[in-house]
C-alpha cells in the first residue's frame, strides 16, 4: 500500500493545500545533506558548513548516513569507479531525496569533458537531478544560493494530481 | 478529582505497585504502537534490493560482518598508542623548553627542570617498551611454544575407560 502523503489526491483541496504547506515547509527547513565528498567542490561544502557560512541556519546538519538524509550533494568529479558508488548511496536514500550537482564536474564532466576517459560527464546521467550549481569549485555563497532553489523547489511540490493537461484535452475537445 | 499514588489517603483512587508498572508498561506500548502506525500509514514504502542492503559507505558488502580478527592487532595498536602520545606531548614540550626568556629568569634552571620531567615521562614509557619487548608481542612470527615436560599423574586409561564405557550409548549405531 502507498503511504498516505506519497499519494496524489485528486479532490479535498482546501486540506491537501494546507497540508502541502506544512509537509513543505518541514522538508525544507531540515534538509540533512549527507556527509559525501568527491574532490576540491567538497572543501568549498565544508566551508558552507563553517561557521562564517554556516549551513546550520538552514536547518542542514550533516548525516552519516543514506538512511537519515534528505538531499544528496554531489560535490566534484564523479569518476566511473565512483559512479557505482554514487548511484548506491541514492538508493539506499529514503524518500523524499534530492540531489544538488555542485560544480562544473558533476554538472556535465568539467574539465574533464574531452579526454577524461575515467570522468561520467554528469551525474544526471546516474542519478536524478533537482539542482544544478555552477563553478569550478562553487563558492559556499553560490551552493547556499543552490540550497535556495532547491528550498523554492521543494515549496511549489503539492500532492495534488496536475490537472494542467486534462484541462487542455477539455479545451481541445470543445472547439473540436 | 486527582488521582494519588499515595497509599496514606484511603478517600483517594488507590493504584497498587504493580498496577502503576501495568500502567507504565500499557502507556509504553500504546505510545510507540501508534507512533510506528502513524508513520507506517503516512510514509512512502519503495524498497528495492539496494536500499535494503546494509550501508558500508556505497560499496557492497561482503560476506558477513562477524569476521574475528587476529588478537595480535590489539597489542599491536596498544604499542602505537604509546609511541604516538610520547610524540603528542613532545612537541609542545620542544616549543618551551629552550625558552630563552624563562632560561634567562630561572639562570637556566628552567631547562633542567623541563628535561627531567621529560625524562621521567619517557623513562615510564620506555619501561612500557621494553615490556613489550620483552614479552616478544614485537615480533609477528612468534617462536614455536615450548612443550612442557610435565607428566600428568592421571594415566590415560582413566579416559579411555569412561569413553569405552559411554562408547554405546552417546553414538548408537544405525
Amino acid at each position: 500500500m502507498k503511504g498516505l502523503l506519497d499519494q496524489q489526491f485528486e479532490n479535498g483541496g482546501v486540506i491537501i493545500t494546507k497540508v502541502d504547506d506544512l509537509l513543505n515547509w518541514s522538508r525544507l527547513s531540515s534538509l540533512f545533506p549527507m556527509t559525501f565528498g568527491l574532490a576540491c567542490c567538497a572543501i568549498e561544502f565544508m566551508s558552507t558548513g563553517s561557521t562564517v557560512y554556516d549551513m546550520d541556519r538552514f536547518g542542514m546538519v550533516p548525516r552519516a548516513t543514506p538512511r537519515q538524509s534528505d538531499v544528496m550533494i554531489v560535490s566534484g568529479t564523479v569518476t566511473f569507479k565512483m559512479a557505482d558508488r554514487i548511484k548506491q548511496l541514492y538508493e539506499q536514500m529514503s524518500e523524499p531525496r534530492y540531489v544538488i550537482s555542485m560544480g562544473s564536474c558533476s554538472n556535465c564532466g568539467g574539465p574533464y569533458w574531452q579526454h577524461g576517459y575515467h570522468v561520467v560527464k554528469g551525474v544526471d546521467r546516474i542519478i536524478p537531478v533537482d539542482v544544478y550549481v555552477p563553478g569550478c569549485p562553487p563558492r559556499p555563497e553560490a551552493l547556499i544560493g543552490g540550497i535556495l532553489k532547491l528550498h523554492e523547489k521543494i515549496r511549489s511540490e503539492s500532492r495534488m494530481k496536475p490537472t494542467a493537461i486534462e484541462q487542455l484535452m477539455n479545451k481541445e475537445s470543445q472547439h473540436v | 478529582m486527582y488521582v494519588s499514588l499515595i497509599p496514606m489517603q484511603k478517600t483517594d483512587l488507590y493504584f497498587s505497585p504493580l498496577a502503576q508498572i501495568l500502567l507504565f508498561a500499557v502507556g509504553g506500548i500504546l505510545f510507540t504502537s501508534l507512533a510506528l502506525l502513524t508513520s507506517r500509514l503516512i510514509r512512502p514504502n519503495r524498497p528495492n534490493a539496494q536500499k535494503l542492503t546494509s550501508y558500508e559507505s556505497g560499496e557492497t558488502p561482503q560476506g558477513l560482518a562477524w569476521i574475528q580478527f587476529n588478537v595480535r592487532f590489539y597489542v599491536l595498536a596498544l604499542v602505537f598508542l604509546l609511541f604516538e602520545v610520547e610524540i603528542v606531548f613532545l612537541f609542545p614540550w620542544s616549543t618551551v623548553f629552550a625558552n630563552t626568556d624563562l632560561n634567562n629568569q630561572t639562570d637556566g634552571t628552567w631547562g633542567w627542570f623541563a628535561f627531567a620531567e621529560m625524562l621521567v615521562f619517557i623513562v615510564v614509557l620506555a619501561m612500557g617498551l621494553a615490556y613489550v619487548w620483552k614479552m616478544g608481542h614485537l615480533d609477528w612470527i612468534k617462536s614455536q611454544p615450548q612443550s612442557s615436560s610435565y607428566k600428568s599423574p592421571v594415566p590415560a586409561r582413566l579416559y579411555e575407560d569412561i569413553n569405552k564405557k559411554f562408547q554405546d550409548s552417546t553414538h548408537p549405531k544405525v
